[in-house]
């Protein structure tokens, strides 16, 4: 060969090297599909970052996917926080009985998946009396005939909202940020399905959808939260969002598990508010956090009854 | 005493009770304590089934006032609640539609926790504080409380263990 003159065959294979590639990725283009909202879920920008207009759109894309799925009228809210507020929980150790009611309160309120099961709380049961609040010490599958049993005490646990979330820290995308209310949320459109957040969280609070939610038309909460209960996808996290679709009302809702507990062991309210629920409970119970030395500033207040 | 000290003593007094006019009009404004709603929002009394007015068969029947096992009606109420009490330490002898505190005074039923609240103090002011029990509602709004018995049946006030629902299942389990 002389130098300077490309080989015949060198040449042939590098053209049907790059044709080949063009064609597999005009093949990936989802051409075929005129549906604009393929490309609207592509090229949709971090919740964060749109405009009120571009969310308006969202929304509206969002709800009529929602509706074509669930064959029933959805709204998917957007509601922002309230000034002045910081929410707070509080949680009355002596009384919770183990019941679970709280946990399938939830399940019904914030669409969770039934199959694959996903429950945002979990309730622990731990022996009185023995080592102060072991967390590897804790059953979780307890299933006795009756609760409360002797001998035992139950704690709940579920997103603790911190004020210095690990699991924000960890998020390689920002898909989950606090919200100036104090709630951390998941934009499930832009999280990446990493689970570094679920590996960040000292609490084990968040969930991941190894399959498609599954989910039952007739069983749908139709109100919901951009940011909360709205049907999630396959491959996203979620998490306890202190039912952002009804408590950022004005005036708000309680949350769905401070509202089935059937003996009132949970109290919930605005950390900023001196007359509320919560800052009686801080102020008069001998109060405690869970991990407190991790320094995560958690909002959940667990207390025992005198 | 001199009329000197006469003077000096009557204007200790006027003073003394001037000041302490003056702390109580103060004090009464309540401040450093939590603003309780003055009527609670609460549902009717959850009485059996035709059971009210209780006059309507008390009004003529003449009253025994001897601390007895009851028979006949109401004998299935069996009194775990204040050992050694029975039913006029709650119950208005007089007037059965109503309740009776310890001091005589007549509570009615949709205001029954005043009369538990003669015992169980502390949790009376929980309650009003929004603390103790059940509540539905707004957490900054409007809240709908309950009475103390539409959870505690006065007659028999601990809580019977219930069934819990089904646990989370394992990861083994999921196919």
């Amino acid at each position: 060969m002389k130098s300077g003159q490309h080989d015949e065959r060198g040449v042939r294979r590098r053209t049907f090297l790059k044709g080949a590639a063009l064609g597999l990725a005009a093949a990936a283009l989802p051409v075929r599909d005129a549906d604009a909202s393929v490309w609207d879920a592509f090229f949709q920008k971090h919740f964060r970052e749109m405009n009120e207009a571009e969310i308006k759109k969202v929304i509206e894309r969002l709800e009529r996917e929602y509706e074509e799925q669930y064959k029933k009228k959805v709204t998917v809210g957007t509601d922002k926080a309230l000034p002045g507020v910081l929410f707070g929980y509080g949680l009355d150790l002596s009384r919770c009985i183990g019941c679970r009611r709280c946990v399938y309160a939830c399940v019904e309120e914030n669409n969770q998946s039934k199959d694959p099961q996903i429950h945002w709380i979990t309730v622990l049961r731990f022996k009185t009396g023995e080592k102060w609040v072991d967390l590897e010490e804790s059953e979780k599958y307890y299933n006795p005939p009756e609760v409360p049993e002797d001998e035992y005490f139950y704690m709940p646990v579920q997103c603790q909202q911190c004020e210095n979330p690990p699991c924000v820290r960890a998020c390689p995308t920002q898909a989950t940020w606090k919200e100036p209310d104090g709630i951390v949320v998941v934009d499930y459109n832009w999280c990446i399905g990493c689970r570094y957040c679920m590996a960040a969280c000292p609490y084990g609070a968040r969930r991941f959808n190894w399959a498609a939610p599954n989910r039952k038309p007739e069983e749908l909460n139709p109100a919901t939260h951009y940011l909360g209960n709205r049907p999630r996808y396959r491959g996203v996290v979620e998490k306890c969002t202190f039912c952002i679709q009804r408590t950022r009302k004005d005036p708000g809702r309680y949350p769905a598990c401070v509202e089935a507990c059937p003996v009132g062991a949970r109290k919930f309210g605005n950390l900023l508010d001196p007359n509320s629920e919560i800052r009686y409970t801080i102020e008069h119970k001998r109060v405690f956090r869970l991990k407190e030395d991790l320094n995560t500033e958690p909002k959940f207040y667990y207390f025992f009854e005198a | 005493m001199n009329e000197r000290e006469k003077r000096v003593s009557l204007a200790h007094t006027t003073l003394f009770l001037a000041l302490f006019l003056a702390g109580t009009a103060l004090s009464a404004s309540g401040k450093g304590e939590v603003d309780v709603p003055k009527k609670f929002q609460v549902p009717p009394p959850p009485f059996s089934e035709g059971i009210f007015p209780c006059s309507q068969c008390h009004a003529g029947m003449p009253v025994n006032r001897t601390p007895r096992k009851l028979e006949g009606m109401h004998e299935n109420i069996e009194l775990r609640h204040m050992p050694g009490g029975w039913c006029f330490d709650c119950h208005n002898p007089s007037n059965r539609d109503t309740l009776r505190l310890a001091n005589g005074k007549i509570v009615r039923f949709e205001e029954s926790y005043n009369l538990c609240g003669q015992c169980h103090g502390t949790i009376l002011r929980e309650w009003k504080a929004g603390l103790h029990g059940k509540r539905t509602g707004m957490w900054n709004g409007e809240k709908q409380y309950r009475l103390c018995v539409h959870c505690h049946w006065p007659h028999d006030p601990a809580f019977k263990p219930i069934k819990p629902l089904p646990p989370p299942v394992r990861p083994s389990e999921i196919k």
